[in-house]
């Protein structure tokens, strides 16, 4: 795994901790804890990390080795 | 009444589905018990989330909410869009690659042939077979529990009211508790053990005909059914206890009802918030997770699903976690024995504030998310038991193909059997007894995450790890009193203060250092496996 990927997971996995809002009980739009509203932004960043992942770290090698033992098979 | 039409009506349609699906079954072993490796990146997405989501995810997460507050989300959602996405990239792919080339269908295949050892399935089989019932049992609990819930009556002055059925409709056996009808009984609803047999019945026959085609199938319709109907429920609630004219007045009006505790974490431990982190690695280790990755047709398939699993989580667990906090504010009053057993929080808030249409077709939402766990269940345990004990150990053309698939159908049927027959003990909570069922897949996750990238793992290492692993499970099992202590935690003091964390924590560090000690000081596997399973590049 590429070292910029592990380098994005460790920051969602310290992003995630959010010790700063821990005791916050502000509203984001009146109606969302701010606690809660910062965990469904970390599921949209982690979302985000993925996606670059799929396209900058993709393991195209096992793609082209199961493709191969298609075509000899 | 019209709840339990609309409800029937639900299970009829999955039946037809899984029926349906039968028509394309070509006869193969490969055909039903992985779909044939045709699985495109939509059915992968849907099958897999809807396999994770469970009883645990919607059920679960509202009644814990109701109790612990929002950190539920941050403890097991946005910790799983994390954990999880990382396991199908690291781990889903690799795994798929090698079931394509060397036509694995279960783990316990790719575990013998990697760590170069027979009876490491011996010690395996009864481990994920003893970890999934348990998690079998949560759906089953769960579904009798929401169909119960929906269909009984209000209890007015010890008396049952606007009951679906009347007392002595059932026997005696069914519908009176140990305390009566109107107490802990089935209050004029289905019956629970009845309800709970009618989803078994519904999942055996579709996963019978279908087999993984059916199962894949039946999940992403599930799936697609109960986010919709997540989120009308969630309107619907906020509309009935906002009272205001548009959805964000309602939201708004609810919002401020609840109290510091439950939309802050004032009351969960800093650490063990952090220890919650290892449970979603669970997901690295789910044996019918394993047979659905191998489904895939391709090692693309699995793109769509790493990056949306996150967005899908929330979209399902926000308002879950919403609903659970507003439940308890002073907007609705919520029984004692909803407070007490909190896994019929969600069908209550349904019951009690959607209309009999709309709260059948709510229930149905609830009951798609827990079916769509437990037919991928039933299927992978009726194939490991089929694959790695009867066709293994039998000699080489023993079975016919289709002599396979039947075993695997019979198997299907016994488990199916014995999980309902433990689903009639004594319950509990949904949450606590899925948090000990994860926290056991978790701990053999350095194990296959070692045999994917570790070189130097052994077979030693492997079985010490294993080993480690479940004699930490079943002593922090048998030490929280059978889940029946909820707030059991592992305590270490320092410095004179004392600090929680969850008893996967335990787990999951004996078997990683039991693996990694062991296989050191043991001998490597042979040249001609780690050729296979780490091929060095060629110019």
């Amino acid at each position: 795994m590429p070292r910029s990927l592990c380098v994005l997971i460790l920051v969602l996995i310290v992003l995630h901790q959010d010790n700063w809002f821990w005791t916050d009980d502000r509203l984001v739009f009146g109606f969302m804890p701010i606690g809660l509203f910062y965990h469904a932004c970390i599921s949209i960043a982690a979302a985000g990390v993925w996606w670059w992942a799929t396209i900058k770290c993709w393991p195209r090698d096992l793609e082209r080795s199961s493709s191969t033992e298609e075509q000899s098979s | 009444m019209i709840q339990l039409y609309i409800i029937s009506g639900y299970l009829s349609l999955l039946l037809l589905l899984g029926l349906f699906a039968s028509r394309f079954f070509s006869g193969t072993s490969k055909d039903y018990m992985l779909a044939s490796h045709s699985i495109g990146p939509f059915l992968l997405l849907m099958s897999l989330f809807g396999t994770t989501m469970t009883a645990f995810a919607l059920v679960g997460s509202t009644g814990e909410a109701f109790k612990q507050g929002i950190g539920v989300y941050g403890m097991l959602a946005s910790s799983s869009g994390i954990i999880h996405s990382l396991c199908f990239f690291v781990l889903g792919v690799k795994l798929w690659s090698l079931g394509h080339k060397y036509g694995y269908r279960t783990q316990i295949q790719f575990f013998r042939d990697r760590l170069e050892s027979d009876k490491i399935g011996l010690l395996l089989f009864p481990v994920l077979v003893g970890l999934v019932i348990p998690y079998l049992l949560i759906g089953v609990m769960a579904s009798g529990g929401v169909i119960n819930g929906v269909t009984q009556g209000s209890v007015v002055e010890g008396k049952v009211v606007n009951a679906t059925f009347e007392e002595g409709t059932f026997p005696d056996f069914l519908e009176q508790g140990e305390k009566g009808f109107a107490v802990d009984g089935s209050k004029g609803g289905v019956p629970r053990p009845l309800a709970s047999l009618a989803i078994c019945a519904v999942v055996l026959i579709y996963v019978f005909f279908g087999g993984m085609r059916g199962t894949a199938w039946a999940n992403a319709f599930q799936t697609i059914v109960f986010m919709i109907l997540g989120l009308v429920a969630f309107v619907v609630i906020a509309k009935q206890l906002g009272g205001q004219d548009s959805l964000l007045a309602n939201l708004r009006e609810v919002a401020t009802h609840v109290s510091y505790e439950k939309v802050t974490r004032v009351n969960i431990s800093k650490l063990q918030f952090f220890t919650y982190l290892l449970i979603p690695f669970s997901v690295g280790m789910f044996p019918h997770l394993f047979q659905h990755w191998l489904t895939a047709k391709s090692a693309s398939s699995f793109k769509l699903p790493v990056v949306a699993h996150p967005v899908f989580i929330m979209i399902v667990w926000v308002p879950c976690v919403l609903i659970g906090i507003w439940a308890t504010s002073d907007l609705i009053q919520i029984p004692p024995p909803v407070k007490a057993n909190p896994n019929i929080l969600l069908p209550f808030m349904v019951k009690r504030l959607a209309g009999p249409v709309l709260g059948g077709f709510l229930t149905a939402g609830i009951l798609a998310a827990i079916m769509s766990s437990l037919d991928s269940q039933f299927l992978c345990i009726g194939t490991m038991f089929s694959t790695d004990i009867v066709t293994h150990y039998a000699d080489k053309d023993r079975f016919s193909d289709r002599q396979q698939v039947l075993m695997t159908r019979c198997f299907i049927v016994a488990i199916v059997a014995l999980t309902y027959c433990f689903s009639l003990f004594e319950p509990r909570a949904v949450f606590t007894l899925g948090v000990w069922c994860f926290s056991g897949f978790a701990s053999l996750f350095p194990l296959v995450f070692a045999s994917v990238y570790w070189r130097r793992l052994t077979k030693a290492g492997a079985y010490a790890s294993v080993l480690a692993a479940i004699c930490t499970w079943a002593y922090l099992f048998y030490d929280s009193g059978f889940a029946s202590n909820r707030e059991y935690r592992l305590d270490i003091t320092l410095s004179g203060e004392t600090y929680h964390m969850m008893p996967v924590v335990g787990m999951f560090a004996s078997s990683l250092f039991a693996l990694v000690v062991v296989s050191l000081i043991t001998k490597p596997p042979s040249n001609e496996t780690l050729e296979k399973f780490f091929p060095t590049a060629k110019s």
